[in-house]
């Protein structure tokens, strides 16, 4: 585990490892070392709670990234039930960076859509580190599609460092793959809640994120461009990626006060990882909340309070 | 200039304190082949290098004038002015880099629309000012291509785009890569109410506005040699770790892909998109 640690948890872990050293000491005085693991606890709880209270955003991007964070497979399992993946984008081939399908979310049938970034070694090289291509964007647009044909709700799970930036991936209009989606998204004759699970990055994230209702995890990131990119252009130098993150307030928080995120659901204590199910749980809760709200709404009405909030989007002198 | 120079007459004038006997600016190069050119002669040719056929970036006004019929193009959304909301300081302020560039370009943000005819169509059309921080998309940028929209809606007549933009502006956060969705939207309106939209893609079109708004025409028209594509060469090149092939990511490859309908030449783009308007909406030929 100590491999995964982030830089700024090392007070946690060092109390963490000081209570496990004393769980396994061996000694008479049984009732007193008890007594200090308690004690201990309490000061690791505080701690924790302390420093995740004021993360800084660079630090949120970390947790965002963390190797141990749930992904889209582990909420597929237990946000939902019943997912049956459906694969290809009936043109050229399957994007395993993308996953989609139908599933229950509390009994309600809807179609699922997520970005998936692979865990283990060989996982990650077959999903291309959820790096999508044109392939998995037509994969999707597919799917919500569909979804609208058969009245589902779509929802899409965001984890993403961007899409695909390669030679093949240009051959086969990575950019047209996209922007498609953002029209047709806009569009779709059915409700749409997107959730961001970890790392929203750019316009690879967006082809799935034109929604209704957009959630963030209370340590994921959103940004038009990864922390790293925008120092390396701006400060000419990608070490400065802290500053960059401030900058752009790639945080849920700050992107809440913006006014472009609509929910933020609360993260175990510690992020996701220090709890999966209990993030699980949040998520579905915070998912019922908005499909609550959305379907009283009727379709056209829906649709065009969509394109309204689309059109609120930006901040200017004039008009 | 005293009043006895002024008096005059031009031919007469000596040169004395003038270090520019030629003035800068009267000769440039091509960056295509290299040959120097008389600028006047640019300027007829639409920055088109008569020699072989290089097409220079041009700014957004002196494009839509171009393209207009002279004399009926009327701006619309100048209006509408950058902020800078997250107060985005790099190595300079962003508020700083809007006031130089609005300096330097004469521009307010990297956007201008304007409302006109087309050999006496009326249409709606817009630029990207790529000398105004790279072309990139803000919060005015989509607002404008909005609004451009909006009218092509109302108005029932044809929207053009000439992009030409580095992407997103990151000095705006997220609310720039929000503009890819707002603009999406727009055009997706235009395409269920039967309106055309033509995008021409120009040098250079990467990133977000290549991922949104220059991609989504019904024809797709981009002029010869343009770099068009999602990710830089850089950042591929970063990515695959191998050289680029020759061509890549150039307009004829992106029509033997499959991405764009047309290669078209700066001095026939009048007549070419009238044309394919009058086609597209079965007007008879002019």
């Amino acid at each position: 585990m100590a491999s995964n640690l982030l830089e700024f948890e090392a007070p946690i872990s060092e109390l963490r490892a000081k209570i496990e050293e004393l769980r396994h000491c061996v000694d008479d005085d049984t009732l007193n070392i008890s007594r200090e693991i308690e004690q201990l606890e309490t000061k690791l709880h505080k701690l924790t709670e302390s420093t995740y209270g004021k993360l800084t955003p660079w630090q949120v991007t970390q947790v965002a990234r963390h190797p141990e964070r749930p992904h889209a497979v582990d909420y597929l399992e237990q946000v939902f039930d019943d997912f049956e993946e459906l694969h290809g984008d009936r043109a050229f081939r399957d994007d395993p960076a993308i996953i989609g399908g139908m599933a229950r979310l509390s009994g309600r049938a809807v179609m699922v859509i997520a970005q998936e970034k692979g865990r283990t070694t060989q996982d990650k090289v077959r999903r291309n580190f959820g790096m999508p291509r044109p392939e998995g964007y037509r994969k999707a647009l597919r799917l919500m599609q569909m979804a609208e044909r058969f009245h589902l709700p779509l929802i899409t799970l965001i984890d993403t460092p961007g899409a695909y930036p390669g030679i093949d991936a240009e051959e086969r209009g990575q950019a047209e793959a996209i922007a498609r989606n953002l029209e047709v998204m806009a569009g779709l004759k059915t409700p749409i809640v997107s959730i961001v699970i970890g790392e929203g990055g750019s316009g690879g994230a967006l082809a799935i994120g034109v929604c209704d209702r957009l959630i963030m995890l209370e340590y994921s990131i959103y940004s038009v461009i990864s922390p790293e990119g925008c120092a390396a252009i701006l400060w000419k130098e990608a070490a400065h990626a802290d500053l960059a993150a401030e900058a752009m307030a790639v945080n849920a928080t700050a992107l809440h006060e913006i006014g472009l995120v609509d929910h933020i659901v609360t993260e175990p204590l510690g992020g996701a990882h220090r709890d999966p199910e209990a993030a699980a749980e949040s998520i579905r809760a915070a998912l019922n909340a908005q499909f609550d709200q959305l379907r009283g709404l009727q379709t056209d009405d829906l649709v065009d309070r969509r394109y309204q909030k689309l059109m609120g989007f930006g901040r200017f002198e004039g008009v | 200039m005293n009043w006895l120079d002024r008096l005059l007459p031009s031919k007469i004038r000596t040169d004395q304190g003038s270090k520019r006997s030629v003035p800068g600016g009267v000769w440039e190069k091509c960056g295509g082949c290299g040959a120097v050119l008389y600028q006047p002669d640019m300027v007829r040719n639409m920055s088109v290098c008569p020699k072989c056929g290089h097409h220079d970036r041009i700014g957004a006004r002196d494009r839509l004038t171009k393209f207009l019929d002279p004399d009926s193009g009327v701006e619309l959304g100048a209006e509408v002015r950058p902020v800078d909301f997250l107060k985005f300081k790099d190595s300079r302020r962003y508020k700083e880099r809007l006031t130089k560039t609005q300096k330097s370009t004469g521009e307010v943000d990297a956007l201008v629309v304007m409302e006109g005819m087309l050999k006496g169509r009326p249409l709606v059309t817009c630029a990207f000012e790529f000398s105004f921080m790279g072309g990139s998309m803000g919060s005015v940028v989509g607002e404008r291509f909005a609004l451009a929209g909006q009218r092509a809606l109302e108005q029932h007549v044809p929207f053009i785009c000439f992009s030409a933009s580095g992407g997103a502006r990151m000095q705006e956060a997220l609310m720039s890569l929000m503009q890819l969705a707002k603009t999406s939207a727009v055009l997706g309106r235009l395409r269920a109410a039967g309106i055309p939209y033509i995008s021409v893609l120009t040098d250079p079109t990467t990133g977000g506005v290549s991922a949104s708004l220059a991609m989504l025409g019904d024809i797709n028209l981009a002029e010869p040699r343009a770099l068009i594509g999602f990710a830089g060469p850089r950042v591929i090149e970063q990515t695959v770790r191998e050289t680029l092939p020759e061509g890549f990511q150039r307009s004829e490859f992106l029509l033997e892909h499959g991405t764009v309908d047309q290669i078209v030449d700066r001095r026939e783009m009048r007549d070419r998109v009238a044309k394919l308007l009058d086609l597209l909406l079965d007007r008879p030929a002019a």
